[in-house]
């Protein structure tokens, strides 16, 4: 027997197959594993959409309190002040302040300014809407990975997928109740404002519908405890974006409460509001709801603040953290849910597993009973296949997926196609009366194109199948690619450098063992 | 052991109306199967929900239907035993956009009084994800279908590419008859099952057709009918075994693989069993069909072959220096 490099090129494959898939078949500590996919470990796979146009409405009231605090700060005296339609609409009262608002307005990126006489019209720029789409979704899918590697499960994705879409995993879910937590966590707008009650008509709030209230530039909010309503100024005096910080603490009667803490800015403008406010009531609003309303005893510097208003330790801990994480500038909604539980998972690979081998051991078996010892070389190459996959798919940390099982499945039944092929050109040669060595070179040679060619188009298939499937699609895709391909290794070079090796030992007399063919008329043959 | 010992040509193409007329009936069937029936789209195309709940022993399946019937979310849904009896499905056609309270917590609640229970997968599909999964998943089998058609031309010939390509429709199209029969639910993993048949399929055409390439250099007779005979029956063990064992595989994953993977390994097992008779009784006669020339087609070769020797020979000379 002599080696030749095609045995070694096998063996070397057979070793970096076993080595590799050992810490995934042995759920080894050390090495890279392959991992599971959601539907064999379970857990929650979604598509998440986003309401840009929110983001766009939100965008204009902020720019409305912008234009506000400004016309406050500078004297300014205007009138009719309000967001219609999607503008900012008001009038300035004394023509001679209109340089003045026109330098505030000027300061102010991506608005076009439209004046009638002294009205003023302000409203976004087509492309400063556009911006603000794509802003939104970008910071969407950094605020939702944010609060999910806050929650503390191990490794959660959350990437953009398409234009505007959000793809979201989460694995190792225990139960519903846990994924339903969440959920709530990553919808939570977490949109927490300071809003000031309007003292002058508050007593008449529950008579007051809510068109009536816009008419003087409030809203009407309801509180999340008590579900009093309150009327407040429509315009908020700051909101969660100028938040730098907020923690879980309990209060004195040892319920929880959120301690949150404002950047220098919004420090300044909450000081100069409680200082100018004393004895007027200040809103703390989170998602259009008024968690309390103390009454401003002094001027309130240093910027920190407190959310508190009947929460179980659970829910404030998530409130704090998408007040920490930041808001999300426009709502998310779902438009793909799958949910996996674990049981179910293990179900899935036990059945796959059960089949796996079922299949395996048939192929295995007929084989060599139809090949003799040609199937057991065939059978060889084909565990050696078996292993190159998972090594290959731990190697680049792949994902497995159940359709990703049936192809592996799949393949078992198919690598062996390579090595029926060349055995039924063996066979042929033989009978034909050619050597030994003559039959396996050509049979090898004939076979080769044979092969090839139908590897690849099914592997043009496999491409398309990875190109446009989704997540477990995508695994099935995957496997299948790497069995093909492992199997020109294993299937073509692995058998013909093992035949090489052997062949000085094969006499005409046995082919019976050797090929499973009657040697009648092989060993005679010219 | 030796189950196809090579004798002489078996006769095939002498008999090539018949199959075609088999053929021909079986996709028709399938169309009209398709057409009037029509295909019982899952949520992944058709858009919806799908809650799995195992039950502690027997699934009160009446029970279940009682208790979902007052909720709006779940009207006209249906509750069906899913593989064995103490799991069910619940299927409708609507979807939730709400993130916090969805369909699955919804079921999770309503069916409190059942009995003991888990729920063990919730999919839902929005209907516009539907849609768009429905247009990727039809370009992705033209894709693919195309794919191979240019390989083919290129590897083979023009008219082998058509024939292999019409075969590929052939199985795709009786396939998707089978599903239509059996009422199989169509989702990705069907697409899926659908690729991979047009892979193998095309993969035991692909034999079928490599041996007639080498036969119609090696065969004597300048017959194509002859030529095709004895290509097939040369490769007809081959394409049986391959087949089998496949199909035992197969067999497994649809008899032991769990309901989840039902249709799909069913889907693979009709396709298994349809690419296996098109690619020996249809591939090859559409070829006759074609008017496929073996005296042109050699011709050719000889053409191809005398030119590259004259290049060579020039090649020659000009190393020897003597142009």
């Amino acid at each position: 027997m002599k080696l030749n490099y095609r045995v070694v090129i096998f063996a070397a494959a057979a070793i970096f197959g076993i080595v590799l898939s050992m810490p995934s078949l042995l759920q080894m500590e050390k090495g890279s594993k392959i991992t599971l996919g959601l539907d064999l470990q379970g857990g929650l796979h979604m598509l998440l959409g986003v309401d840009t146009d929110e983001a766009i409405r939100s965008k204009i009231k902020s720019l409305a309190s912008a234009i506000k605090y400004a016309v406050e700060d500078e004297d300014l005296i205007i009138d009719g002040f309000k967001v219609k339609n999607g503008n900012v609409e008001f009038e300035l009262l004394d023509k001679d302040d209109m340089p003045k608002m026109d330098a505030i307005l000027e300061k102010m990126e991506g608005i076009a300014v439209e004046k009638d006489g002294m009205k003023y019209m302000v409203s976004l720029t087509p492309a400063e809407k556009e911006s603000i789409k794509k802003y939104a979704i970008t910071q969407a899918v950094d605020t939702i990975r944010n609060r999910l590697d806050q929650f503390g499960l191990a490794e959660p994705t959350v990437a953009k997928q398409g234009k505007e879409k959000i793809l979201v995993e989460v694995p190792g879910i225990k139960t519903p109740e846990q994924e339903q937590r969440i959920r709530e966590l990553i919808a939570k707008a977490a949109h927490l404002q300071l809003m000031a009650i309007d003292e002058e008509r508050a007593a008449n709030v529950d008579n007051m519908t809510p068109a009536e209230a816009a008419k003087y530039g409030d809203v009407i909010l309801q509180g999340a405890q008590d579900g009093r309503k309150y009327l407040v100024k429509e315009i908020p005096i700051l909101d969660g974006s100028m938040l730098t910080d907020a923690r879980v603490a309990f209060d004195q009667s040892n319920q929880p409460v959120i301690n949150f803490s404002l950047n220098s800015q919004g420090a300044q403008i909450f000081g100069d509001f409680t200082g100018k406010n004393v004895g007027k009531r200040l809103a703390v609003v989170l998602d259009n709801k008024v968690y309390s309303a103390p009454v401003i005893r002094e001027r309130i510097g240093g910027g920190s603040g407190q959310i508190s208003g009947g929460f179980s330790v659970k829910e404030a801990h998530d409130v704090a953290i998408a007040l920490r994480s930041g808001a999300l500038l426009a709502p998310v909604f779902m438009e793909e849910k799958r949910s996996v539980g674990p049981s179910l998972g293990a179900d899935s690979i036990k059945a796959s597993m059960i089949a796996l081998i079922t299949g395996f051991i048939a192929v295995v078996i007929f084989m060599v009973f139809y090949y003799g010892i040609a199937g057991i070389v065939a059978d060889i190459a084909l565990i050696v296949n078996l292993f190159l996959i998972l090594a290959i798919m731990a190697l680049f940390g792949a994902t497995l997926t159940l359709p990703g099982m049936a192809g592996i499945v799949l393949t078992v039944g198919m690598a062996v196609d390579a090595n029926v092929i060349i055995n039924e050109r063996i066979r042929e040669l033989l009978h034909q009366g050619k050597s030994i060595t003559k039959a396996i070179e050509q049979g090898y040679a004939n076979a080769f194109s044979a092969i090839l060619d139908a590897n690849i188009t099914t592997l043009i298939a496999a491409v398309v199948l990875y190109a446009y499937g989704t997540g477990p699609i995508k695994g099935f895709a995957i496997t299948m690619s790497i069995g093909i391909l492992a199997s020109m290794l294993t299937a073509i070079l692995g058998t013909h450098g093992i035949w090489q090796m052997l062949e000085s030992k094969i006499s005409k007399e046995r082919v019976g063992i050797w090929f499973g063919i009657k040697p009648e008329g092989v060993a005679d043959a010219k | 052991m030796e189950l196809f010992k090579y004798k002489k040509p078996i006769p095939l193409m002498a008999k090539s109306k018949l199959f075609f007329t088999i053929s021909v009936v079986a996709v028709l069937a399938s169309y009209i199967l398709i057409f009037t029936k029509g295909f019982n789209l899952g949520i992944d195309f058709a858009g919806g929900t799908v809650v799995q709940v195992k039950y502690e022993g027997k699934a009160p399946i009446e029970k279940v239907r009682e208790a979902i019937r007052s909720s709006k979310i779940f009207e006209g849904a249906s509750v069906n035993f899913f593989g064995s009896d103490d799991e069910i499905v619940i299927k409708v056609r609507s979807s939730s956009k709400k993130l916090g309270t969805d369909i699955g917590d919804e079921a999770r609640e309503l069916l409190k009084s059942t009995g003991k229970f888990e729920v063990r997968r919730v999919d839902m599909v929005g209907p516009k994800v539907g849609s768009e999964l429905r247009e990727k998943g039809l370009t992705a089998l033209l894709l693919a279908i195309a794919g191979i058609l240019i390989y083919v031309s290129f590897r083979f010939e023009w008219r082998f590419a058509i024939a292999s390509v019409i075969a590929l429709v052939h199985d795709i199209s009786i396939a998707m008859g089978a599903i239509v029969l059996f009422n199989i639910e169509v989702n990705l993993d069907i697409l899926a099952a659908l690729l991979t048949i047009l892979g193998y399929s095309l993969n035991d055409t692909i034999i079928v057709f490599d041996r007639i390439r080498e036969g119609l250099v090696s065969v004597k007779s300048s017959k194509l009918a002859d030529v095709i005979d004895e290509s097939v029956t040369r490769t007809l063990a081959r394409t049986t075994l391959t087949s089998l064992t496949t199909f035992f595989v197969v067999l497994t994953l649809f008899l032991m693989g769990g309901e989840i993977i039902h249709g799909f390994s069913f889907t693979l097992l009709v396709g298994i069993i349809v690419g296996t008779y098109s690619s020996i009784f249809i591939a090859s006669p559409l070829l006759m069909a074609m008017k496929f020339n073996v005296e042109g087609y050699r011709k050719k070769l000889a053409e191809k072959k005398r030119k590259e020797e004259e290049k060579a020979r020039l090649r020659a000379m000009y190393e020897q220096g003597t142009v």
